[in-house]
């Protein structure tokens, strides 16, 4: 099995970082992984977005041109990519910063308040997490088990405080129910 | 086996740079490849080596042939128009007959370009790569962990045979992420008598140049030259064949290029066409004998490339025009997609069968 996954946003969302936690997720769990970054003149409040392909069998091409997974963190990256989702796949939007509905009907679409949720919660900077959390919950591309190992991949020792704040984020859009 | 990590690619060219021991690393930035030169500041200063930012690519490509004079370990990297600067040192360099690692994450060209991925540096990397009769030897990854692997090679290629290796990639190479496992190379050692290291007064001067005004001199320099490199084409052709045992469509492809044709040869594969794929890893020396010994059961070659088509006259000599080799590729930093390889494939098998 094969899934491509496109996270899609703003730049300075942590669109980046989330993909690379779920490389690192999919690693560690004996699968074959790339993950790619847009890497144009980005800069912070552009758009950004990275392809993450984890399989049984090496991957081929590491781009992302249709995805079975969507994940738009803004209006823009909804308005680009909604059309490219592979049919019966999947886009899970987050419905504080993208007031619209996804207008396809041919995939399973999962509204998620991620940037709600994460200012309710006072981890404001982790509602990248908490949509990650739900793609956890709502594709097997990777398992809730073991959040801690691949984190600490990711998290750099420095910011120690920050694997605990990850981890209740990834769990909260695990737990989410729309 | 080393522990698996994810790594860009950059940063493996890096670390495993530093694993084969290098220590004297130079370079200008420029997107796609920037990583490298950051990756080498942070580290460098921890082992006792030498991070130096030039002032210009020019600069860097000197620096690293005053270095590689002594017999040390030294590179560096740029992209496209910052290698076209560099093209007078690499002549120089190997009019002096020097071991160098030179990394060029390729991104759009003509002139400044673009910075997204290309493969359009083909023909400058491996017809030379500036004035005069020379070659380089030209390396071209398809994955972080050959990126990292080559690099270790390609110092070990430059050692033996005191010459440029060219880590040749493109800008996805560069920016993906895979997992590397990175481990200490073998370490093999190399005759380096002719290193300009002092003589302590007890021997004669060695003496680095490239400069020879008898042309009789000269030109003996030149036939010894392209004799090494006879023994390099001889010696140190690397490819991978995918499918190939029964193909009767064959694919030329290399670095990310490859990696889209992969997806397209079992997309055809699994519609029952016979489609198989030729990656070369060394872009020079080429892999002559394998696309010859292909034509004689290929019906169709297509060269799918990031450019508008270079590597394609490689195949076309290579099978001496005995089979007709096609072009699927797109420019300026795009990238074919598997449905447009597989587009061209069917496009092939149907004329087949006709």
């Amino acid at each position: 099995m094969t899934t491509q996954i496109l996270i899609a946003g703003f730049g300075g969302q942590g669109v980046l970082f989330s993909g690379k936690f779920l490389a690192y997720k999919a690693m560690m769990e004996n699968k074959e992984v790339s993950w790619l970054p847009s890497y144009g003149p980005e800069m912070r409040g552009g758009t950004a977005n990275c392809s993450v392909i984890v399989s049984d069998t090496p991957v081929g091409s590491p781009i992302v041109d249709k995805p079975d997974v969507l994940i738009a963190m803004n209006l823009p990256s909804l308005d680009k990519y909604e059309d490219a989702v592979v049919p019966g796949g999947i886009i899970i939007v987050d419905s504080t910063l993208i007031a619209r509905k996804v207008k396809r009907t041919d995939v399973k679409v999962y509204y998620i308040p991620a940037t709600q949720m994460a200012s309710d919660e006072g981890i404001t900077t982790l509602a990248n997490m908490i949509i990650l959390g739900q793609l956890i919950r709502v594709c097997d591309a990777v398992s809730d088990e073991n959040l801690e190992a691949s984190l600490k991949k990711v998290v750099s020792a420095r910011r120690a405080d920050m694997l605990d704040l990850n981890k209740k984020a990834i769990e909260l859009g695990v737990n989410y129910v729309g | 086996m080393a522990e698996k990590v994810l790594m860009k690619g950059n940063e493996a060219i890096a670390e495993a740079a530093i694993l084969a021991g290098c220590r004297h690393y130079f370079g200008y930035p420029i997107t796609p490849q920037t990583e490298v030169a950051a990756y080498m500041a942070k580290r460098m200063p921890k082992i006792g080596g030498t991070f130096l930012q030039a002032e210009s690519e020019v600069a860097a490509i000197n620096m690293v042939m005053g270095v590689a004079a002594t017999g040390k370990r030294t590179m560096t990297s740029s992209s496209s128009p910052g290698i076209s600067l560099k093209s007078e040192g690499l002549s120089y360099i190997a009019g002096c007959d020097l071991p160098t690692l030179v990394v060029n994450v390729e991104r759009g060209g003509p002139g400044l370009g673009g910075i997204q991925p290309s493969q359009s540096d083909y023909f400058q990397a491996t017809r030379g790569g500036g004035h005069g009769d020379f070659h380089m030897i030209v390396l071209a990854p398809a994955s972080v962990q050959e990126m990292a692997d080559l690099t270790i090679h390609g110092f070990d290629l430059a050692d033996k045979y005191r010459m440029t290796s060219m880590i040749l990639a493109d800008g996805t190479m560069g920016q993906m992420m895979e997992p590397v496992s990175l481990e200490a190379p073998e370490v093999h050692t190399y005759d380096k008598s002719w290193a300009v290291t002092g003589t302590n007064c007890e021997r004669e001067h060695n003496i680095v140049n490239s400069l020879y005004l008898v042309p009789e001199a000269l030109e003996k320099t030149n036939f010894e030259r392209y004799e090494r490199y006879r023994m390099i084409e001889e010696n140190e052709v690397m490819y991978e064949e995918f499918m190939m045992d029964d193909a009767e469509i064959c694919i030329a492809a290399f670095g990310v290029a490859a990696r889209v044709s992969k997806n397209a040869v079992l997309a055809a594969r699994a519609e029952g066409i016979k489609v198989g794929m030729i990656r070369p890893i060394t872009l020079w020396p080429f892999p002559k004998a394998v696309f010859a010994k292909a034509a004689e059961h290929v019906h169709t070659f297509i060269s799918v490339e990031l450019s508008m088509g270079q590597m394609i006259e490689d195949v076309q000599l290579a099978t001496k025009c005995t089979r007709p080799v096609l072009l699927c590729n797109r420019a300026g930093g795009m990238i074919p997609s598997p449905e447009e390889v597989l587009a061209k494939i069917k496009e092939v098998a149907g004329g087949m069968s006709k």
